[in-house]
């Protein structure tokens, strides 16, 4: 009995780490086939090691100006995005209205929507108006469908937040703009700033909205599509390793500083 | 996202029943939503009314299209298209329930047992989101090549004997088939199931599955009694969140499939951007909402009544 529980308990341990090595595997594949030398247009194979890729990242036409390209839409569709979902997470935490199922529904469909019928629906409407495609209709669209998460993330933490600290502070003779500037935002912060992330990371990885509302412009993620079909250069696997080490980092490091800022507290 | 099951959000603690905003101040809210809600009806709900009108249009790309209430587009389309709205909802069922049986185990994992690696699993989870969706999806073909290691082994063990007897591989590759298919979806959305499964696994409180211990239940009772019926919520949203953008997904059949493999999502996009008929790709795609809004809603009422008591 106590040697089938031993079993079954490391059952579950074994099929868990068996489920992260296939998350990870496509990862391990990138990295490594970043240092590639592959014989034809295709790097779908391993020839030799070499790190040519990564000491002239920027030497196939078209790539770095299509990653920068991505960051900008990304950088303005995080700032638009958030400031307009956090506009509307406070009104609808905050207040009574009338509508407000109604306003409900309209963030929450998009999330609940087929990319793929958003973009073909605001294609229709581009084309129908007549709007050239171009940088901004693909901006318009990445700060639509980015806008209900930040509403979601931001929503999730004003819900949680004590409404007593807004009180004490105009009770201390704070103004409104004070109340806000002072309690309100550094309280909601975390949640402004969960959901702007989310907003960069959608934006800068879209692809299904962006192939539809971009017209001619390449962006990243459209420029690694076209070179599916015409030939992948290795550089595109530099720049996934180099984001995906980035972002490693960048998370540890964040939990590192809140672990030890936790200690110092407690 | 936990959305799909969030409970109404409680009443505003700041707008007191007895003292209604006056003046300016009962105007706010609306101009708080004002800019938000303009964007998503104009960029979001305009556009679908616009592509229901293009739908039923008529006319040519040369000569424009008029609202002529033709139906027979829908018709059409269906009867040409059926295979490949019938395969998309395959391999999104497929996927969504290979995301179940995969991502459980892990989430059960990070909640429950993981301790204090429970971090830098999370992290790892999250990690591969940071690398371009498309290049991770390329690198299945190399991993599934047609002489790499993996397809070898299963050759070796013969399991591209059945695979190819079912019809999920032929000739004994895999990429190109519906197996490369449903493997790149499983892959793209397991996170979307890890991590609501994982939410609602780290809220069970401890003592519950103590309690059932105390009370002589066997561990496989105590997840089929108390863990799954309490990690449900998870398993709800998660599914529609792998279920949703599966459906809707052309980029695994485009990259690792056949023409054999068509989703709906493809077709639509080469009727929108390559062979230009506007009407029967927006009857595809209205069909394709209409249909997983329409499963979404059934699916939730029956987990909301029958199975989350």
């Amino acid at each position: 009995m106590r040697l089938l529980t031993w079993i079954k308990r490391h059952l579950v341990v074994a099929a868990g780490l068996l489920t992260l090595a296939y998350l990870l595997l496509p990862n391990a594949v990138v990295t490594v086939f970043s240092f590639n030398r592959p014989k034809g247009r295709f790097n779908y194979e391993w020839q030799r090691f070499s790190t040519d890729a990564w000491r002239h990242p920027c030497d196939v036409a078209g790539l770095c100006t299509s990653l920068g390209l991505s960051l900008r839409i990304a950088v303005w569709a995080t700032l638009g995005a958030t400031v307009l979902g956090t506009m509307t997470a406070f009104a609808l935490v905050r207040y009574r209205f009338r509508a407000r199922g109604a306003v409900n529904a309209l963030i929450f469909l998009p999330m609940a929507m087929p990319e793929v019928v958003m973009a073909a629906s605001l294609l229709t409407l581009f084309l129908n108006l007549g709007v050239r495609l171009g940088f901004w209709t693909v901006l318009i669209a990445h700060v639509m469908f980015c806008l209900s998460f930040v509403v979601t993330a931001v929503k999730a933490r004003v819900m949680s937040m004590d409404p007593r600290l807004e009180q004490a502070a105009q009770d201390l003779y704070a103004g409104p703009l004070q109340t806000f500037v002072r309690v309100t935002l550094p309280i909601a912060a975390p949640g402004i700033a969960a959901g702007a992330l989310l907003a960069f990371a959608l934006s800068f990885d879209d692809f299904v909205i962006t192939n539809f509302t971009a017209g001619s412009t390449v962006t990243f993620p459209m420029y690694v599509w076209g070179s599916a079909q015409r030939g992948t250069p290795v550089q595109i696997n530099v720049v996934g390793t180099a984001m995906f080490v980035v972002a490693v980092l960048c998370v540890l490091a964040a939990t590192a500083v809140g672990n030890r800022r936790r200690r110092h507290t407690t | 996202m936990a959305a799909v099951t969030e409970a109404p959000p409680p009443l505003a603690p700041t707008a007191p029943d007895d003292e209604p905003p006056r003046g300016r101040g009962r105007l706010t809210p609306y101009w708080l939503l004002l800019p938000g809600i303009l964007w998503l009806l104009v960029f979001f709900a305009l556009p679908v009314i616009y592509q229901a009108s293009t739908s039923v249009q008529t006319g040519s790309l040369e000569q424009g299209y008029t609202v002529t209430w033709h139906f027979a587009t829908y018709w059409d389309a269906l009867s040409e298209y059926w295979p490949q709205f019938l395969r998309s909802v395959l391999y999104a069922a497929c996927a969504t329930v290979l995301c179940l049986l995969l991502g459980y185990p892990l989430a059960y994992l990070i909640a429950l047992r993981a301790g204090r690696w429970r971090n830098l699993l999370m992290v790892l989870v999250v990690a591969p989101f940071f690398t371009s969706f498309l290049i991770r999806t390329l690198a299945w073909k190399t991993i599934l090549a047609d002489g790499g290691p993996l397809v070898g082994a299963l050759g070796t063990l013969h399991v591209l004997d059945v695979t190819d007897w079912l019809g999920w591989t032929s000739g004994h590759r895999v990429l190109a088939t519906p197996l490369a298919v449903v493997c790149g979806l499983t892959y793209n959305f397991l996170p979307f199931m890890i991590l609501p499964l994982y939410t609602s696994l780290e809220r069970i409180d401890p003592g519950l599955l103590e309690a059932a211990g105390d009370l002589y239940a066997r561990p496989a009772t105590t997840f089929r009694r108390v863990t799954f019926p309490l990690s449900l919520p998870g398993v709800v949203s998660g599914t529609l969140l792998t279920f949703i953008p599966a459906a809707g997904d052309y980029v695994n059949a485009d990259l690792l499939g056949s023409t054999d493999t068509r989703m709906v999502g493809n077709v639509i996009q080469t009727q929108f951007l390559r062979i230009l008929d506007y009407p029967t790709a927006a009857a595809l795609s209205f069909l394709l909402m209409a249909a997983i809004l329409l499963m979404v809603t059934v699916y939730i009422r029956r987990s909301g009544t029958e199975d989350l008591v």
